[in-house]
């Protein structure tokens, strides 16, 4: 937390310092320093509202950070004078509604990104998109419109969709919180395979079994600072805070918790 | 139950209410059918056909009135179509420019230009600005002046239309442009405009129904012959023979485009409610 240079080795490729946000009065993120490795899975765990999609959203910009600085692969995004669409290349986010695009085919939805962005031709663009069509499972879908397909294989796209521009980061926003539950195996499946493969990742989620079983570490937020930083084990295992058992225990029994708060009020 | 044979209301006497209202539409129907027979019988038929159904009148006007004078009115709506869609578009992006100015200076040019009868800018067009600019011409003659005055008055409406389109684009769509390395011209290029197109497709052919009808004040810029469109052409003929057939030919020639427009759109709308479901 304390050190200000880039270590190379070790390098950071996400680096959040001193971070907040305020929309209006309300102060959302009050103080956040987190890095993130090369190769590193980290799931930000919290109740909602606790900031974790902010966070999230502040590491490509999507919110502009009241105060702080976020560096990505070495690149500060919140000096005003960086080329944030270049950053933003090599920073995939996968959000909760999937955000295809309707008007475009499902490897339309691949091509034109890395056409309009990229500047690919035609073919080398038709190229990476098959490759991941592939690689998530749904090259049959490729030229289908995203209104014909399950929420699951929409979500499957967004992320090959993100793949496609060769991202050296993926930020994953409650990627499966809008899915029925028998869908959300398959997209956790993708997200499995790419930490597999060492991507770098930073995971805002309620599956709790995905992130004790993939992600090397967890982070639970609360109030718009992290409250417990460490690996799966100790943070969702064993918590050390009142505030991250408590929110664990809500989350894994519901109906356990709403009698544990009725005990714990006057 | 010990309700049961009370009444819910107060039997009064008189008419049930289902009886009410059948006799509510049958008097509806009566004054329908009483004002249809006074029409006809107090219209006198045969001035009226001879006025306006004179089958040789109207077999002269071919096909001058289709080859000429409906080409020229379609070439004047999808002219002045084509500059509206092109200056809306701009006003839309400046009404939603993050700069002050923009904004306002698109708002004030909405304002005027939906306040404005169209009659007033092609007078405009036609008389003010030759005047005040004297030599200069407006590239295209009459055509020009067309398309640039009913662009004028286009352009207010379907910008309006065109930003209500880019603000029903749900939020998320920039969004993952953006993160995508987007920038924001080429993201609203790319994903939001087409997105908004398809969602004001509908309003956007209303407006080229009203511009199509919008076109006959063309004549009041003065025209040659060559530049007649329908009203111009219809109330010409009519002057010459003296009798009306010309005007209600004109009429149906206008119909012949609108109702099938009109059942375009109805359609579209029909398929972008199916859409949403």
């Amino acid at each position: 937390m304390t050190e200000k240079t880039q270590t190379p080795g070790a390098r950071a490729e996400i680096d959040v310092r001193g971070l907040h946000k305020s929309f209006g009065a309300n102060e959302v993120l009050r103080g956040i320093d987190l890095e993130i490795k090369q190769g590193e899975v980290v799931c930000v765990i919290g109740p909602s509202g606790s900031g974790k999609s902010t966070l999230l959203r502040c590491v490509n910009l999507l919110e502009e950070p009241s105060k702080g600085q976020v560096f990505v692969g070495g690149a500060e995004l919140t000096d005003p004078d960086v080329d944030i669409d270049a950053v933003r290349r090599r920073i995939g986010m996968v959000f909760q509604q999937f955000n295809l695009f309707p008007h475009l085919t499902v490897t339309e939805n691949l091509t034109l990104p890395q056409r309009r962005v990229l500047g690919r031709d035609k073919a080398a663009a038709a190229k990476v998109a098959a490759e991941n069509l592939e690689r998530v499972g749904l090259s049959e879908k490729a030229s289908a419109y995203p209104a014909s397909l399950s929420g699951g294989q929409q979500q499957r796209v967004a992320i090959a969709r993100a793949l496609a521009m060769g991202p050296d980061v993926m930020l994953f926003d409650e990627p499966t919180s809008a899915l029925d539950p028998e869908l959300v195996g398959d997209v956790l499946a993708v997200m499995r395979m790419l930490a597999n493969e060492g991507m770098t990742m930073m995971v805002v989620t309620h599956e709790m079994t995905f992130a004790r079983e993939v992600a090397d570490r967890v982070v639970f937020m609360d109030g718009g600072v992290i409250v417990e930083d460490g690996t799966p084990d100790q943070v969702i295992g064993n918590p050390r805070h009142e505030r991250t058992r408590h929110f664990l225990s809500r989350l894994l029994d519901p109906a356990m918790a709403e009698v544990e708060e009725e005990d714990s009020a006057p | 139950m010990t309700g049961t044979d009370v009444p819910l209301q107060p039997k009064k006497k008189g008419l049930t209410r289902r009886q009410k209202r059948s006799l509510s539409r049958g008097i509806q129907y009566a004054v329908f059918v009483a004002a249809v027979i006074a029409f006809a019988v107090a219209a006198d038929w045969d001035r009226l056909a001879n006025q306006f159904a004179q089958g040789d009148i109207a077999r002269q006007m071919f096909p001058d009135v289709i080859t000429l004078a409906l080409k020229n009115t379609v070439l004047y709506t999808v002219s002045g179509f084509v500059v509206g869609l092109v200056l809306g578009m701009v006003i839309a992006l400046m009404r939603l420019s993050s700069v002050g100015p923009y904004r306002w200076l698109a708002g004030v040019y909405i304002e005027i230009f939906r306040g404005l009868p169209a009659l007033l800018i092609f007078i405009f067009i036609g008389v003010a600005v030759p005047l005040a600019f004297p030599g200069t011409e407006i590239p295209g003659g009459t055509y020009g002046k067309v398309a640039l005055a009913l662009g004028l008055v286009a352009a207010a409406y379907m910008a309006e239309t065109i930003r209500a389109g880019i603000q029903a684009v749900p939020k998320g769509q920039m969004e993952a442009a953006r993160s995508l390395g987007f920038s924001p011209a080429r993201a609203m290029i790319s994903i939001i405009i087409p997105q908004a197109f398809r969602i004001i497709l509908p309003p956007l052919t209303n407006e080229l129904v009203l511009l199509f009808k919008d076109s006959s004040l063309v004549l009041f810029l003065g025209v040659t012959l060559e530049e007649r469109e329908l009203s111009k052409f219809g109330r010409d003929l009519a002057s010459q023979t003296a009798n009306s057939t010309p005007i209600l030919v004109a009429g149906l020639c206008y119909l012949l485009v609108t109702i099938p427009l009109g059942f375009v759109v109805r359609r579209m709308e029909a398929k972008a409610q199916e859409a949403v479901k």
